[in-house]
């Protein structure tokens, strides 16, 4: 197991290779750059846009700009400098990252407390009312974009007479010390985009629990279980759902790279201090080491959810063995 | 006596499933009947799209009345005319309807000139007299006062449309590379395989937003429209040509393939002939679920600014005129793009559920 993740490990670093180069063409691509913006403003003479471009290293070839990119990082762990921000951009990303990961795990728990019950009853109670409906409710959930929810949520809550719309924080508590009263703040405004983020994750969740579940219920082990008189809920609870948690689990590993880029849409639409809006404004600027980092940051979480997940069925399920 | 035995082909047999999925019949009526809204959007809509009426910006939907304000039915329904007035404290706008202003509305009346098929025509499906002066917008106006209605029937043209191009572009892609890696294989299979991996470890919404950027500014609509298409295709390709890859490496060792091989038939004739045919089934679910990634993926991109650009229009486009909360709650109108946007999307997945359970024999 061990050799075999390294061997994972190792087969990443050409790929990260390959991925970087892919970036910067893509980046490079784009029409302009970071100074374009300054061409239009009557305030700055064509000379000092030059001068811009020159103390930026944009009047570079892009494959010199591109090596020395990969020599900062490989030498000095620097992934370069944000020209928007004019701070390096690893500080930049690690300050939203605490609530990427925030509100990505947060989403994560709901999703999961929602969907394993949710898909365990609807497949105990198969072709009753209660799962057509939940069925239904489950398309519907998977159908719905994110963004276009987001709105939905943000206009009923303000209908209501909601106030706990957009961001993370109520004015007052911005910026705050952590207390009491900032918490439940959070848990006020946290409900929209948890729901917003997570509803077609639990959707997809609530039918993959179910359909695997009608398959182990299925197996001929289930009936001896029933036969030798064990209880619906033993048979249930400790011979099938523990089976049938199996393939959950390889999207698992999955979710955290999905939730941080899966929805930078709706988190600009909410106003999150998370990751996805950030990387947006980045992305207009032209800031494109920023850009760059972040493409490859969630490129790279893509390749560890990967490795998780094969991991974590490999740790829960003793049939399956890498070597 | 000889009985006829009539036996279903499997096509038949296929109808048959399909129809017995009822949710998968209701999303595909619900599919024609959009893709027909959209085809016939300027005989269908009231009114041009592009048309702007500095008296009527940001007019609420015209609620459609049978019973006037005495208490009269009358068969026909009509609208009132409003106007505009301010509160005298708050100074917000609002419409309010004058009951001496009334609008009967026709089917099939005379309206905007407009050129369908190379054909020039001025009947509407329904509206006003032209020459009443009332003015109908069933689904309100934006900032522009631009009727609403219109807009969503021509942008559901491109929106709807994005989708049947991107999957065609996709499919030609996919079924391409996943047939030459699947029917030769050896290196070149190798390397498909490598590019194929590089672009499946992408996080798609990133991506999607970083290709757009590519596309300049001075681009037609029109230029953007088919940047955008290529975008979501570039993206979508990966999936189809894995299985597709598959179905070739099992069909290639299938005798009636080395039959047709012994006798002498071009690998072309037998890919088209011989292989495609039997997975044309799965490419057809395929499709059909691929659409709603498609639909989703131009109104993100188009929500966010970064797609369709004006004056053409698509449902992402015009949602994004809902993202501050000050719109949501004085224009909460302008969201209903938005729900257009849902049902394609929930028919598209009702429907290819359905031609999936259809299609597989063991079902």
């Amino acid at each position: 197991m061990f050799r075999y993740i390294v061997r994972r490990l190792v087969t990443m670093v050409p790929m990260m290779v390959v991925i970087s180069i892919l970036c910067f063409t893509v980046i490079k691509l784009q029409p302009g750059d970071f100074t374009t913006q300054f061409l239009t403003d009557p305030r700055i003479t064509p000379e000092q846009v030059a001068q811009i471009r020159e103390r930026l290293g944009l009047d570079q070839p892009p494959a010199i700009q591109y090596l020395t990119w990969v020599k900062g990082i490989l030498t000095r762990g620097d992934f370069g400098y944000s020209f928007a921000y004019k701070r390096p951009v690893q500080e930049l990303i690690w300050e939203r990252m605490g609530w990427t990961v925030a509100v990505a795990g947060a989403t994560i728990i709901f999703s999961w407390a929602v969907a394993i019950p949710i898909g365990i009853y609807s497949a105990t109670h198969k072709y009753s009312f209660v799962d057509y409906l939940l069925t239904f409710i489950g398309f519907i959930g998977v159908s719905i974009p994110s963004f276009f929810l987001a709105l939905v949520l943000m206009y009923l809550s303000l209908s209501l007479g909601g106030t706990a719309v957009g961001g993370l924080f109520s004015q007052q508590y911005i910026g705050a010390p952590w207390s009491w009263g900032r918490l439940l703040d959070l848990l006020r405004h946290l409900w929209i985009p948890i729901i917003a983020i997570g509803l077609s994750g639990t959707a997809g969740l609530i039918r993959l629990m179910r359909g695997s579940l009608l398959d182990v219920l299925g197996t001929q082990y289930i009936t001896t279980a029933k036969g030798k008189g064990l209880s619906q809920r033993v048979v249930i609870y400790k011979h099938a759902v523990r089976n049938a948690i199996n393939p959950l689990i390889s999207v698992f590993g999955m979710q955290l790279p999905e939730l941080i880029s899966g929805t930078i849409i709706a988190s600009i639409v909410l106003n999150l201090p998370t990751m996805g809006p950030f990387f947006y404004d980045a992305l207009i600027n032209s800031d494109q080491y920023l850009v760059m980092t972040f493409l490859m940051l969630s490129a790279f979480l893509m390749l560890i959810g990967n490795l998780l997940a094969d991991i974590l069925l490999a740790l829960t399920d003793p049939r399956i063995r890498y070597e | 006596m000889a009985t006829e035995m009539k036996s279903l082909s499997q096509t038949q047999l296929i109808m048959r499933r399909f129809k017995a999925h009822r949710l998968g019949v209701i999303g595909a009526v619900v599919l024609g009947f959009m893709y027909l809204l959209v085809i016939f959007a300027p005989f269908v809509s009231p009114s041009d799209y592009l048309e702007q009426r500095r008296n009527f910006v940001n007019h609420p939907p015209t609620p459609l009345r049978f019973v006037d304000h005495e208490g009269n039915f009358s068969s026909r329904p009509f609208v009132y005319g409003t106007s505009r007035t301010r509160d005298p404290i708050t100074l917000e706008v609002f419409w309010v309807e004058n009951t001496d202003l009334k609008y009967p509305l026709y089917f099939l009346v005379r309206g905007s000139t407009y050129s369908f098929l190379g054909m020039e025509s001025n009947l509407h499906l329904f509206g006003l007299d032209q020459n009443s002066g009332g003015q109908f917008f069933l689904f309100g106006t934006d900032r522009f006062g631009r009727d609403l209605f219109a807009r969503i029937l021509f942008g559901g043209r491109v929106t709807l449309s994005v989708g049947v191009f991107g999957i065609v572009l996709s499919f030609a892609i996919g079924v391409t590379m996943g047939g030459i890696s699947g029917y030769y294989g050896g290196v070149i299979d190798n390397l498909i395989q490598r590019l194929i991996e590089l672009l499946r470890s992408f996080p798609r919404i990133p991506l999607w937003l970083a290709l757009s950027m590519i596309l300049p500014a001075s681009w037609s609509s029109v230029q953007v429209y088919f940047g955008v298409v290529t975008i979501l295709a570039f993206l979508d390709w990966t999936g189809i040509a894995r299985v597709v890859r598959g179905q070739f490496l099992n069909l290639r060792s299938k005798e009636f393939v080395e039959a047709a091989k012994a006798l002498g038939v071009s690998d072309g004739a037998i890919i088209g002939r011989h292989i495609l045919p039997n997975i044309m089934s799965y490419l057809i679910v395929t499709a059909t679920l691929n659409f709603p990634g498609m639909i989703i993926g131009e109104s993100s991109i188009s929500f966010l600014g970064l797609g369709i650009k004006e004056p053409m229009t698509s449902w992402g486009l015009l949602l994004k005129d809902a993202q501050s909360m000050d719109v949501l709650l004085r224009q909460t109108w302008l969201i209903i793009p938005g729900i257009f946007i849902f049902i394609s999307v929930l028919a598209f997945n009702f429907m290819g559920d359905a031609l999936r359970d259809a299609f597989d024999p063991y079902a």
